[in-house]
């Protein structure tokens, strides 16, 4: 199945749009602090920046219900944001203080939130593709139409985890929808060095049933239009492959460079162009939705709430060193 | 109390879990209609049906994410590996997810699940059949690790293991399945981290756990004739460990025999031995001994394998060594 080129213009719906534009610009602003505390030592381990990719964790998310699930990998800062997670919890993870949402033990990727069915990033690359199919798995044992949303970078499209969770997501039609995050470097080796497949969405071709698509990635509109198109299928039971084409600003972790050694300037900059924040607005401002005025005041009112979660991490103390032996096991059976 | 096989006594764990909780459910790679590779769940489809007694694909890695999957939203998965071998597919879903996620998630999610299946040697099952993984699990902070060694230990241990809202390792044995021994038809729980003195005597402790519990209790019998009384410490749960169970036995008899079925380093033994001199340094009267399958790969061929393995006779001279006899 072929991407649109563009999203069709809908009638414009400036109240969701600017949410849109508000989530994705929150993500951008919220990493280019993080960017900055890694700096000063703030931050420590290991750190992997979103920029580039907002519009794939915006569309997506914007489109689920809070009792849908959601799982992704260690570059979860996005998404925890875009799921609704408090910028002052993730912050304060970040900075292992004990006001973090995973209390300081996690760091930045390991961001979860049981409330908002947030299910982790996880750090080994494909190991957690299995747990969203024990997600589906959960979802039809109880009879649910919620769906599973499952972050994925474009290198885990090689890992025997990705296949083995695909065949039997599609085995046991499961409310799973994959989502590869094309952004063409796992770490730094370039996609095309990597995968003997061009289009990473017909990986879905090897399981019967599975609809798979490719999208553009940078356009938060065709985002959410893929993601309905997805969801309408995955709530009636069968897995969906979705294939984002993507691209990130900024190295594979704070300790690699933005460019250089893998990839040109030159392909950053022509990357560049497609800036999922700036295309949206362009197109905002284009239909009347948007006016410098309102670009200003949402980028204050979002660098305050960015400077809050800052100030409001550096006070949160360190975890106490007790914690240190607490929630390795639960205590109690059932 | 009725005498059943070690088998029997596992299935009778799951059927009695499985009505209890309609969360628990059985999944692993020919479970339900071929009845269990070994016949555990033999029946369990026929009385729960097909979405809670699950056949998977041959693919280790992911049903064990599954299960790690389901656990994290509220299910209580059984997962079955035919064995433990085979498990080695799926180690890093043991790991880094089911034991990592409580910590990791500053204790939001917890993994209520049991990973179980038959561990270490049968017979002359070569290499890649024959491991006792006790130790490379009981490494790992963050799960369970209970090795059964009678039916009714069995029985009480699994229904434990399903019950705790941790992640569980069971480690059965094939070599066990059909063995035989009372097991009560009634709702029974045994303790996990609790180790069961099995024999007590004065003259020496054997400290082992899981199939080699059987080897230690011949070994008690044929030492008892010649007027050798042992204590035979079965630990049950090699993580938590039951450390006052293992030197409340040494103070008492001064010597100690550990043996394992798996290899010398950094087995469970190592660990064992290290509680003992901790705690009981000058209770010792004799350096202690540990019996374990010797360093190399499993052998076919059956001499070979007779000598690889711990046994009867390397347990006696044990003993007896740490006596200064013979």
């Amino acid at each position: 199945m072929a991407a649109k080129k563009k999203s069709e213009t809908k009638p414009s719906d400036p109240a969701l749009h600017k949410e849109l534009l508000h989530s994705m610009l929150l993500q951008r602003r919220f990493e280019e602090k993080v960017g900055e505390a890694y700096a000063l030592g703030k931050i420590g381990g290991f750190c992997h920046l979103y920029i580039g990719q907002e519009a794939v964790s915006t569309g997506i998310l914007s489109m689920l219900r809070g009792d849908d699930y959601v799982i992704t990998t260690y570059r979860d800062h996005g998404q925890a944001l875009a799921r609704g997670m408090a910028p002052r919890a993730i912050m304060a993870e970040l900075f292992g203080r004990v006001d973090g949402c995973s209390k300081g033990k996690g760091g930045s990727m390991h961001l979860f939130d049981r409330n908002l069915n947030f299910l982790g990033g996880h750090g080994i690359v494909g190991g957690h593709v299995p747990l969203a199919a024990g997600v589906g798995f959960a979802i039809k044992y109880r009879g649910g139409d919620q769906v599973i949303i499952c972050f994925m970078g474009e290198s885990v499209v090689n890992t025997g985890a990705f296949h083995e969770a695909l065949n039997m997501a599609a085995l046991w039609k499961l409310p799973c929808i994959f989502v590869i995050e094309n952004n063409k470097y796992g770490m730094g080796t370039a996609v095309e060095r990597a995968t003997a497949i061009k289009d990473l969405s017909r990986r879905a071709d090897s399981y019967q049933g599975m609809m798979g698509e490719h999208v553009d990635g940078q356009d938060v509109l065709a985002v959410r239009e893929a993601t309905h198109r997805a969801l309408d299928v995955a709530r009636k039971g069968a897995p969906v492959l979705l294939e984002m084409r993507t691209y990130r600003y900024m190295g594979h972790s704070m300790s690699d460079a933005v460019s250089g050694t893998y990839r040109t300037k030159a392909e950053l900059d022509e990357y560049l162009q497609r800036d999922p924040i700036n295309l949206f607005k362009a197109r905002m401002m284009e239909a009347g939705d948007l006016n410098d005025a309102d670009f200003a005041a949402m980028d204050l009112e979002i660098k305050a709430t960015v400077q809050d979660a800052w100030d409001f991490a550096d006070a949160s103390p360190e975890p106490p060193l007790a914690s240190l032996y607490e929630d390795v096991l639960v205590e109690s059976g059932s | 109390m009725a005498i059943i096989t070690y088998r029997e006594a596992l299935n009778q764990a799951l059927r009695e879990e499985m009505a209890r909780d309609d969360r628990v459910f059985l999944m692993g790679e020919e479970v339900a209609q071929y009845n269990g590779a070994y016949k555990v769940s033999k029946g369990l489809l026929d009385q729960f049906g097909e979405m809670r007694v699950v056949d998977t694909p041959i693919t280790e890695l992911g049903f064990a994410g599954v299960g790690v999957g389901a656990a994290m939203v509220g299910l209580r998965p059984v997962i079955e590996f035919m064995t433990w071998n085979f498990a080695l597919l799926a180690i890093d879903q043991i790991v880094n997810a089911a034991a990592k996620m409580l910590y990791m998630s500053g204790g939001q999610y917890n993994v209520p699940m049991v990973f179980r299946g038959p561990n270490g040697a049968a017979l002359q099952l070569s290499a890649q059949h024959s491991q006792a993984f006790e130790s490379w699990l009981a490494h790992i902070p963050g799960i369970k690790v209970v090795t059964p060694g009678t039916p009714y230990d069995a029985k009480g241990l699994l229904k434990a293991a399903i019950r705790d809202d941790n992640p569980v390792i069971v480690l059965e044995g094939e070599m066990l399945y059909n063995t035989k021994g009372e097991v009560p038809e009634d709702d029974y729980i045994i303790p996990i981290g609790k180790a069961d003195l099995k024999r007590e005597g004065e003259h020496c402790s054997i400290i082992t756990n899981g199939k080699m519990v059987l080897v230690a209790m011949n070994a008690a019998d044929q030492l008892a004739k010649e007027g050798i009384r042992v204590d035979v410490v079965d630990l049950r749960t090699v993580r938590p460990m039951d450390i006052e169970a293992i030197t409340a036995s040494v103070r008492k008899t001064n010597r100690a025999v550990v043996l394992e079925e798996g290899w010398e380093l950094a087995g469970i033994g190592a660990q064992v031995v290290d509680y003992i001199q901790r705690d009981c340094f000058d209770h010792l009267d004799a350096p202690i001994i540990r019996v374990h399958q010797v360093d190399v790969p499993m052998p076919y061929a059956k001499a070979l394998e007779r000598s690889a393995k711990p046994d009867l006779a390397k347990t006696i001279a044990a003993v007896k060594k740490v006596m200064y006899v013979d």
